[in-house]
């Protein structure tokens, strides 16, 4: 509680922070904000032709929508799996790479790692809102669905910001922790529909006589959950199973509080550490 | 009168790292994070400052005061102890340090407001004021990484002291800019305690703490020694830890302290004298100083006195019309000597670094070194010798 209301009463200095994270991202180059844009188009790009084109993954019809576009597929999940990637990934480093400012001068340090969500999740709402209009174009309704996108993209900033807080503290007294989750993302990429439907997961796998339930473990991956959410809404313009809501909301809270929980204990020697 | 700051039995450890890799195989294989060693940078230091005073910090490179600044300005966190403060605090510890090098001077003054605990509006209403006193309305909305180093400090001064703060922390920054902007931050640190601020400083330079301070707090080791008013602190700070002869305390008092006198070392043809010149022989004293800025136009002197108190001779280097310019960091200055001409016996060596006008002291040590000088084939009597040669002339 003490934090929520710390945050509160920083938030001008968050808004700056966010604001200093978006002037400076593309600064001195001559596309500038352009690239915000150019780079999740080129992954669509990439997927789309090894997926769609030359493994021939299917996109499952959309119920009700009638969709059956691999593209459409492929953004509604790939989008926030994006936010969930550079920021995990970059809230990582956020401490490290602000220590001339942790070293000089008192503020709250998760202020630094919440202004590297923000300015992610900036980026990631303008490229959420290009995505709604594409669809919008290709005849799917999803404006009475956004509410509820706006409560998942809620759920997610907690999940972000709670992975963001646990990590970023660990990174400064063990700068393999980077290593480690880049190395880990690409796994959990693959561990997630994104550039598949979650119906090539077999149920149940056979091997060397037993039956593992493949479908159930996979499952317990939360970001499943929410990746599938966002497609329930987005593509198949259908509301999401309450127990993945509950379940997303429960993985995001929890990680959010042991976030917070470690990064107050690491915080007391970040000034020398860092 | 009400404590402003309450330092309540603060301890804080360092831990020195015996190799500085943090990386987990290196945990893993050793079953724990790196070997250290801890050091008490602060030890169980417990003092009030009252609300409305000047309050200085002093003690020796490595004694503890830029780390109770910081845990007071809390970007360090005690291990014990507490501190509290009242009302809002303003650190000029690195300025600028909040600068992002590749947005304009306009951005950073808005950020590093806001990181300094400024809303919006406060920094809109401050604008002007803030840009008007750094002095550099033409570069506002230049980014700051095309400033100079001059500029940049002026511009993180400037937003600093415009925070408004209950409590304004100053570490050795008022040696900034040109002399017309010291003026300005000279003028603006009055003018806070005349508005009854709380100021803490922590300084080398015992002069302006002396001109500056109330009070004084000494640490040593960690240790608190003595805190008490100002005079009394300083000047038992200077006889009983620099063991300065309180003959010349007068002129330590007053110095001011840039460039500090490490040592003198005796440098003979054959490499550094262990201790003892034969009379005529070549040596060559080299003084060895430590600079914390750059100083323009110091005079280093060197004088010697026998172990009878004569002084005997003395030379600085505006005597032979040397204009000197220094810059931060370790140095030295050489006095190169053909023949040294003074009679055996035990001698020492006072050392003096004068500002320009050489009326102001910037240090002075009375016993930097002593040597014995032993008879040579000269030998001589009395104080000197004239390290002439005999001649029959019949």
């Amino acid at each position: 509680m003490n934090q929520l209301r710390e945050y509160y009463e920083r938030r001008e200095l968050l808004t700056n922070l966010v604001l200093r994270e978006l002037r400076s991202r593309y600064k001195r180059s001559a596309l500038g904000w352009t690239w915000s844009l150019l780079n999740p188009l080129s992954s669509v790009l990439i997927y789309w032709v090894v997926f769609g084109v030359f493994l021939k993954v299917k996109a499952p019809i959309g119920d009700p929508s009638d969709q059956g576009n691999f593209v459409l597929f492929l953004l509604c999940a790939l989008i926030p799996w994006n936010f969930f990637s550079n920021g995990v990934t970059q809230s990582i480093e956020s401490l490290v790479v602000n220590a001339g400012l942790i070293r000089k001068v008192y503020f709250p340090r998760e202020l630094l790692v919440a202004s590297t969500v923000g300015g992610l999740l900036v980026t990631f709402l303008i490229e959420l809102g290009v995505v709604v209009a594409i669809l919008i174009i290709a005849g799917n309704m999803v404006l009475p669905w956004l509410p509820i996108v706006v409560l998942l993209v809620f759920l997610q900033i907690l999940m972000v910001l709670g992975i963001g807080l646990l990590l970023s503290g660990a990174n400064v007294y063990f700068r393999d922790v980077r290593h480690f989750v880049n190395l880990l993302m690409p796994m959990l990429f693959y561990s997630t529909p994104v550039v598949y439907p979650i119906s090539y997961v077999p149920v149940n796998w056979h091997v060397a006589g037993r039956s593992i339930p493949l479908r159930s473990i996979y499952e317990m991956n939360p970001l499943v959950h929410l990746v599938s959410a966002y497609r329930a809404l987005m593509y198949d313009l259908r509301f999401p199973s309450v127990g993945s809501l509950a379940y997303i909301a429960v993985w995001s809270v929890g990680l959010l509080l042991i976030g917070q929980f470690v990064f107050n204990r690491l915080e007391h020697r970040l000034a020398e550490e860092v | 009168m009400a404590a402003s700051v309450v330092v309540d039995h603060v301890s804080k450890r360092y831990r020195l790292y015996h190799e500085r890799n943090q990386s987990m195989k290196a945990a893993l294989l050793r079953g724990r994070r790196a070997r250290y060693e801890e050091f008490m940078a602060l030890n169980d230091v417990s003092f009030e400052i009252k609300e409305g005073t000047a309050f200085g910090l002093i003690g020796e490179n490595g004694s503890g005061k830029s780390t109770m600044l910081k845990c007071i300005a809390r970007i360090l966190r005690p291990d014990a102890g507490s501190i509290t403060t009242q009302g809002k605090v303003s650190a000029l510890l690195e300025l600028g340090a909040g600068f992002h090098p590749e947005l304009s001077g306009r951005e950073n003054v808005y950020l590093n407001g806001a990181i300094l605990g400024l809303s919006r509006r406060e920094i809109d209403a401050k604008f002007d004021e803030i840009v008007d006193f750094s002095g550099i309305e033409q570069f506002i909305d230049a980014p700051v990484k095309n400033y100079s180093s001059g500029m940049y400090v002026r511009l993180g001064f400037a937003v600093a002291i415009n925070v408004d703060p209950a409590v304004l922390l100053i570490d050795e920054v008022l040696a900034v800019g040109d002399q017309e902007f010291q003026n300005k931050c000279t003028e603006k640190i009055s003018q806070f305690r005349r508005e009854g601020r709380t100021i803490v400083v922590v300084s080398h330079a015992l002069s302006s703490v002396r001109e500056l301070c109330d009070e004084v707090a000494l640490i040593e080791h960690g240790r608190l020694i003595q805190v008490g008013p100002a005079v009394e602190t300083i000047d038992h700070y200077l006889t009983e830890i620099l063991s300065i002869d309180p003959a010349t305390l007068g002129i330590a008092r007053r110095s001011t302290g840039e460039i500090q006198l490490k040592g003198i070392e005796l440098i003979g043809a054959s490499g550094v004298l262990p201790g003892a010149v034969t009379l005529g022989e070549s040596v060559t004293f080299r003084l060895h100083f430590d600079a914390l800025e750059p100083v323009s136009g110091p005079v280093f002197g060197m004088s010697l006195t026998s172990s009878d108190g004569v002084l005997v001779t003395g030379t600085n280097t505006k005597d032979q019309g040397i204009s000197l310019e220094i810059a931060s960091g370790p140095g030295w200055i050489d006095l190169a000597v053909p023949r040294l001409l003074v009679s055996p016996g035990r001698y020492h060596v006072t050392g003096t670094i004068y500002d320009t006008t050489q009326m102001t002291p910037i240090h002075e040590v009375g016993d930097l070194h002593a040597f014995e000088v032993v008879n040579g084939s000269p030998k001589t009597s009395g104080i000197t010798s004239l390290g002439g040669t005999w001649r029959s002339g019949a």
